[in-house]
């Protein structure tokens, strides 16, 4: 565990050295400060547009941070052959794994809590300027603390999306890595479709496999809680009890295939 | 060559020249070859299905800039100079935007406000008002709101009284609903001239209302709708009078005692004598009637009913314009007893 927690440390002291990740988390956050000025033409919906651009940057510059930083997480090291030196250390290759991930998945939750607390502060700037009139016809305050939940469950699904990035980081090239990513990102999306194929299709053999690919497939559009938040609608803690669990089991299975080809892999 | 102070010097000015040159090249470029035709607003895509799949989990976001672009859109064919003003693409933004975020409440509320705007204010599509709001209901169906806002758009925009009254009492069945919203469907009905519809809403609300405020304002309703049938009675007698009375006589109570057809100065039924214009003939409720103003029957004008603050007061004699007044007279009543005419 020690050696995981060094080359996490190790992984995070290099993306905080990396100005990329700092230009994305300023634009987020100027973009957020941005939505106070973009509230003025809403016709009345200022703190909910507030409240959706904000979660919709955190969740967009998350998952930029995540693709292509962990994209690169082991091809980089291929690349540049540092994996020769890395290895020849007394670290064995799941650690190495583990600990790439770990360090990642400590950047984004580091950079997703400037976010979220760049999004309490404005909203605490227009709480303020709004009349107590107004405010009561809001659907949920401004400084709702259900927001922490929105935050949390984007978090869970970019951990997913990072081991999703680092699998393909163990086998193919950043292009290549990117581009799948980011297409199984658009699929787990869309998986509420293959759930309902028998509704459009009538050969059972399809439905069977769209049935199996619905269950193997991320299901990302569950971690997507935003619209709920800021409506104001309750999300429980049995539900974020289950996302969390879900998040970490089939995280859990991607590391573990993730582990598994980067140890077969042949460097020479 | 750009390293050096004077390199530098250099650099910016060249640059600053050829900027003025390329806003000067603009300018002429514009003026020999500008087209007459504006830009067209244009969605590409307007099937909600589409583009939900498209904004993967950014719905919410995406609803709030197609919300901004349908105001953009109405304030900019409002102001528009062009003869004809279409509101094309209004319902359209409002349909993606209410699909794209199935709770947007405003743009459920505004938007049939927008859509059912009279032109040339607004399109005039209470059609599509109606059915943004029936979208609105079926996604949150505890919302009495809807049915309230649909009532108006019924009431204002087509003046289907019977079909806003119906809507203002299915509101009523939501739970939360306000209690004055029956009242409401009670007015528009009498609004609509169906006052046997609103005396039955009205009795329901005497005989079983939460609050003394209800019932006392059912009860002053009822009298109200009395008010307004024994006036329609009064106006019945007055033109079989005129028929026979002799040219130029001048319309009076006393005028119509001294023909045998009233007993009495006909009074509302909290106690005012009623008006009677010697001219036209018209029969109105004292402005000094505790009876309050309400909604005359086939008249667009409309005063909302104020139970505690009496009416502004009609000049007299004057030609019937503004109604607000009605009242009630015990005329089909038990006998009064007979005062003097003319004390």
């Amino acid at each position: 565990m020690k050696t995981v927690a060094r080359i996490a440390l190790n992984v995070f002291k290099e993306s905080v050295r990396d100005k990329v990740m700092y230009y994305l988390v300023m634009f987020a956050v100027l973009l957020i400060g941005g939505s106070m000025l973009l509230a003025q033409v809403t016709g009345g919906q200022d703190v909910k547009i507030i409240k959706d651009l904000g979660l919709a940057a955190i969740s967009l510059f998350g998952l930029f941070m995540a693709v292509f930083i962990g994209i690169g997480l082991v091809s980089k090291e291929v690349e540049r052959r540092s994996i020769y030196s890395l290895l020849a250390k007394p670290i064995t290759r799941p650690q190495f794994i583990l600990g790439k991930y770990a360090g990642l998945v400590l950047t984004l939750t580091i950079h997703v809590t400037i976010m979220t607390a760049a999004l309490y502060v404005v909203l605490a700037v227009y709480n303020e300027w709004t009349i107590p009139e107004v405010k009561k016809i809001w659907e949920a305050p401004a400084l709702d603390p259900a927001l922490v939940k929105a935050t949390f469950l984007i978090l869970l699904e970019l951990a997913l999306v990072t081991a999703v990035a680092l699998l393909f980081s163990t086998f193919s090239g950043p292009m290549l890595s990117a581009a799948f990513t980011f297409g199984l990102v658009i699929v787990g999306h869309f998986n509420a479709d293959l759930k309902n194929f028998d509704a459009i299709v009538e050969s059972s053999a399809v439905v069977w496999i769209a049935r199996v690919l619905y269950y193997a497939l991320p299901n990302l559009a569950s971690f997507d809680v935003k619209s709920d938040v800021v409506h104001g609608l309750a999300v429980t803690w049995g539900f974020i009890s289950l996302s969390t669990a879900y998040a970490v089991v089939y995280t859990g299975t991607i590391l573990t295939l993730a582990m598994l080809i980067f140890a077969r892999r042949d460097f020479k | 060559m750009f390293t050096s102070r004077k390199g530098l010097i250099g650099a910016l000015a060249a640059a600053s020249l050829f900027a003025a040159l390329s806003v000067v090249v603009q300018m002429e470029r514009d003026r020999r070859y500008a087209t007459d035709r504006p830009a067209e607003e244009v969605m590409y895509v307007q099937s909600p299905e589409i583009m939900k799949r498209l904004v993967l989990s950014y719905d919410a976001i995406a609803a709030d800039l197609y919300w901004i672009r349908a105001i953009q859109h109405f304030g900019r064919e409002r102001h528009s100079i062009a003869p004809e003003r279409r509101y094309a693409l209004l319902y359209p933004l409002l349909d993606l935007a209410t699909s794209l975020d199935s709770r947007f409440n405003l743009a459920y509320r505004f938007g049939a406000i927008f859509l059912s705007e009279p032109p040339p204010g607004g399109p005039g599509q209470p059609d599509q008002a109606i059915a943004l709001l029936e979208k609105g209901i079926k996604a949150m169906p505890h919302k009495w709101q809807y049915y309230q806002d649909a009532g108006f758009v019924n009431y204002w925009a087509r003046h289907d009284y019977a079909a806003a009254a119906d809507w203002f009492l299915k509101g009523t069945r939501i739970k939360g609903a306000p209690f004055w919203m029956k009242s409401l469907a009670a007015a528009t009905l009498t609004k609509g001239n169906d006052r046997s519809a609103a005396r039955l809403m009205y009795t329901a609300m005497l005989e079983s209302g939460e609050t003394d405020f209800i019932r006392e304002d059912a009860a002053r309703r009822l009298r109200q709708l009395d008010a307004l049938d024994e006036i329609d009675a009064l106006k019945a007698l007055i033109r079989r009078y005129r028929e026979h009375a002799p040219a130029g006589q001048r319309l009076t109570w006393q005028a119509l005692g001294d023909a045998g057809l009233l007993r009495s100065v006909p009074q509302d039924p909290d106690g005012f004598d009623l008006l009677l214009d010697p001219v036209t003939g018209d029969v109105r409720l004292n402005p000094d009637s505790t009876l309050g103003a309400l909604w005359m029957d086939n008249r667009d004008a409309v005063s909302s009913a104020k139970p505690s603050t009496p009416p502004a007061p009609v000049p007299w004699p004057s030609p019937i314009g503004s109604p607000p007044l009605l009242g009630s007279s015990p005329l089909l009543g038990p006998e009064p007893p007979l005062p003097a005419f003319g004390s």
